[in-house]
């Protein structure tokens, strides 16, 4: 049990602080959250400066065009890209960590040269449609149709909770080839050109109000049969196997933001009485004691990762447990803020719609101390924590099915 | 980085899990039971010969090993259900004061918390640890000195007999040189791994019964509700394992009779760690009971002493009101 950096990986850490250190105070201001051209260009600008010093895709392996960093070092580019307060993978989400990897491992090598280097560059933007308003925790029920015609597929139906579609070029789309197959063995995975005629594109406006992701609808599309990412009605098969690229870093930079945003609390409710509330202290203590372990188990599976595991099961631990430590943070917060906590815009602030325009930034986001609003906002965009990416109780059923072995039951 | 155990950490786990399923099972633990009394001092003495007291103490009959070592080794006490202070005696053994053949050793802090003060097994007892928090001092007392000032009492745990000092303590021996927060949590991240071992059994004794045990013509524990109570007992001992193995790392990583204070950082650690055993450990054998249903709150069923252990070791060395404070304290 080594928690140390090894010497390879002190170098990897001291290189990247010093090339942050030298980097983000040339950034350009980040842009308003509902400019979505506008974030688009600072994710790709980011994304570029990565590429240009040698860091994008650290976790890509080298014949992919990545750096083939260990997934030690990809943890420690986690760790320290979010200490310095280094902009997020943003609209690059898709491209870097899904689709990517995807076409890195079963693409031809015609596919893989077409589409991986942009999305290294920062030059396109991907999307993902899997879910349908029917196939939600139960993806493989998707029903979207793609029908061969000639060197086509026509593809019909609808995808939701599309992030970043409003800017992507590409989709990475499920879609059912085979109707009489067995469910998973009906599925093609194909890449669909954004401006294709036939596909529209449908903000959805989540309840903190802010337009985060998109529906989907596909009107007849002709898509290439060349597009398509392995075998035909092997598509399951294909999304499944970048899994095993997940290296039990998904939300690594979210545990150091969350131990730092507990700092900023502890800082608040000193400053504002609410400290002196005791079970409201141990409370908050208590979770930075479960923020230092869910990073602890971090660095435990990355280890697992490494050494050829695939921490499937202990990813399902770990994202049940952060995404509940990560909604606890915002109630605690709101109990720190009292009535604060229903508020918008600050009290003693010149308008109720700060929040939607200039106060809610990276900026905000990295400040020493928050506004009222940017608690709330965080308050109210966490409880996707529990939903999105596999809710609690599908996380809860791996667990009890793969680490434990208990028997399937009639609901899942 | 590598946070894996070594192959030698490995083997240290199996051949202890091993060596204790032999000397303590399921039979010897239940006649425990029925007995009751004193510490059993032939089980003692062998623990002894099999070095569970002995990975830190110093001189030849000490094993060389650290923390990272002792929590593997308590990890598994725990899931045995070993009786007796296990923890005390190993600081003891720790710090060469006790026979390395048979010595059984208790400890108390002072000012202790609320309630009165509690030891376990005095009698039994060789030696007596003081640790005088305000002092910041270490003191060695005849345990027959503070059996003077001490009445038997009926504890909970039928497996923890309890003695309550009455009096005020005579001094004892100070020992120079001790870190008494480093001791503290020493002994608090070691009561945090048996938590661990006690919660890994209450996973395994509650899965076992919920896939033999069948209701409306199936398992129970094919019925989501039941399973996701069981992911949630896994949910919780995952990270405290892992959080109770760093913080044994990071106090290794500081040398052991260093007078400068603990790192801040290494004590908040310890203090998370527990917390989450003891959560682990306390709600899992609550969730154990649950699913073994009307027969989990028998006599006859184990999940009594899995339930009653782990409020007993929550409550030994730093308990979830010190932690969560300590905690606050570095934030």
């Amino acid at each position: 049990m080594d928690l140390s950096d090894s010497p390879a990986e002190a170098a990897f850490r001291r290189g990247l602080r010093d090339w942050l250190g030298k980097t983000l105070p040339e950034l350009p201001p980040p842009p308003d959250p509902a400019d979505w051209p506008g974030r688009r260009a600072y994710d790709t600008g980011w994304q570029r400066r990565l590429h240009d010093a040698g860091y994008a895709g650290v976790h890509w392996p080298v014949e992919a065009g990545g750096s083939g960093a260990t997934p030690a070092e990809h943890l420690i580019y986690l760790e320290e890209t979010e200490r310095a307060g280094a902009p997020y993978v943003g609209a690059n989400f898709v491209g870097l960590l899904h689709a990517g990897p995807t076409i890195a491992a079963e693409g031809s090598p015609e596919q893989r040269r077409r589409y991986l280097p942009p999305i290294l560059r920062g030059e396109e933007i991907w999307c993902q449609g899997f879910s349908e308003p029917g196939a939600g925790s139960d993806l493989a029920a998707l029903r979207t149709r793609a029908v061969r015609d000639g060197d086509s597929y026509v593809v019909s139906g609808s995808k939701i909770w599309t992030s970043h579609a409003e800017v992507a070029d590409w989709c990475e789309l499920l879609v059912r080839t085979d109707p009489e197959a067995p469910r998973h063995h009906g599925i093609s995975w194909l890449v669909l050109p954004m401006d294709a005629p036939g596909v529209t594109v449908r903000p959805l406006r989540t309840l903190a109000g802010t337009t985060e992701f998109a529906e989907l609808f596909l009107d007849e599309v002709r898509v290439p049969v060349g597009n398509r990412v392995g075998a035909e009605n092997d598509g399951w098969r294909v999304t499944m196997v970048t899994l095993s690229f997940e290296r039990g870093t998904a939300f690594a930079g979210e545990v150091v933001a969350g131990r730092r945003t507990l700092g900023r609390l502890a800082r608040l409710a000193r400053d504002n009485g609410a400290w002196t509330d005791g079970g409201l202290r141990r409370r908050i203590g208590t979770l930075a004691g479960e923020f230092t372990a869910l990073w602890r188990l971090v660095q435990w599976n990355v280890s697992e990762a490494g050494a050829g595991g695939v921490p499937g099961a202990g990813a399902s631990v770990f994202k049940l447990r952060f995404s509940q430590a990560r909604q606890e943070l915002y109630d605690l917060a709101a109990e720190v803020l009292g009535s604060g906590a229903l508020l918008l815009s600050e009290p003693d602030g010149d308008g109720a719609e700060a929040w939607t325009a200039e106060a809610w930034t990276a900026e905000a986001w990295t400040a020493e101390a928050w506004t009222a609003e940017a608690w709330t906002m965080q308050r109210l965009q966490g409880l996707s924590y529990t939903i999105a990416a596999g809710t609690s109780q599908i996380q809860r059923d791996i667990v009890a099915r793969r680490v434990l072995g208990l028997p399937r039951s009639g609901g899942n | 980085m590598d946070f894996r155990l070594t192959v030698d950490q490995r083997q240290l786990q199996t051949a202890t899990r091993e060596l204790l399923a032999g000397r303590f099972g399921r039979e010897r633990l239940r006649a425990a039971v029925d007995a009751g009394g004193p510490l059993d001092r032939a089980l003692w003495a062998q623990l002894h010969a099999a070095g569970l007291f002995a990975l830190r103490a110093p001189g030849a009959s000490g094993l060389g090993l650290g923390l990272a070592e002792a929590v593997l080794v308590f990890e598994e006490a725990g899931r045995a259900l070993l009786p007796g202070p296990l923890v005390a005696t190993e600081l003891a053994a720790a710090l060469g004061l006790v026979s390395a053949a048979d010595g059984v050793a208790g400890l108390v802090r002072l000012p202790h918390g609320r309630g009165p003060l509690l030891v376990e097994q005095l009698p039994s007892l060789d030696l007596l640890l003081v640790l005088d928090s305000t002092a910041g001092e270490l003191r060695l007392l005849e345990p027959r000195v503070a059996a003077a000032v001490a009445r038997p009492v009926r504890g909970v745990d039928p497996l923890t007999p309890l003695w309550e000092l009455t009096g005020p303590l005579p001094p004892g021996r100070p020992v120079i040189g001790t870190d008494t927060a480093r001791l503290w949590a020493e002994g608090t991240l070691l009561t945090a791994a048996l938590q661990l071992g006690l919660a890994a059994r209450a996973v395994e004794s509650a899965v076992g019964y919920a896939r033999q045990r069948e209701q409306f013509g199936r398992p129970i524990g094919a019925f989501q509700a039941v399973q996701h109570l069981c992911a949630d007992m896994v949910g919780r001992l995952e990270p405290a394992r892992v959080a109770v193995r760093a913080a044994a790392v990071l106090l290794d990583a500081g040398p052991r009779l260093d007078l400068a204070a603990l790192d801040p950082a290494a004590r908040a650690e310890v203090a998370g760690a527990k917390l989450l055993a003891d959560e682990a450990a306390v709600r899992g054998a609550r969730d154990c009971l649950q699913i073994h249903g009307g027969m989990g709150f028998t006599w006859e069923a184990d999940v009594q002493l899995l339930l009653k252990r782990a409020w007993v070791w929550q409550g030994g060395f730093a308990g979830p009101h010190e932690c969560a404070e300590e905690l606050a304290a570095q934030l």
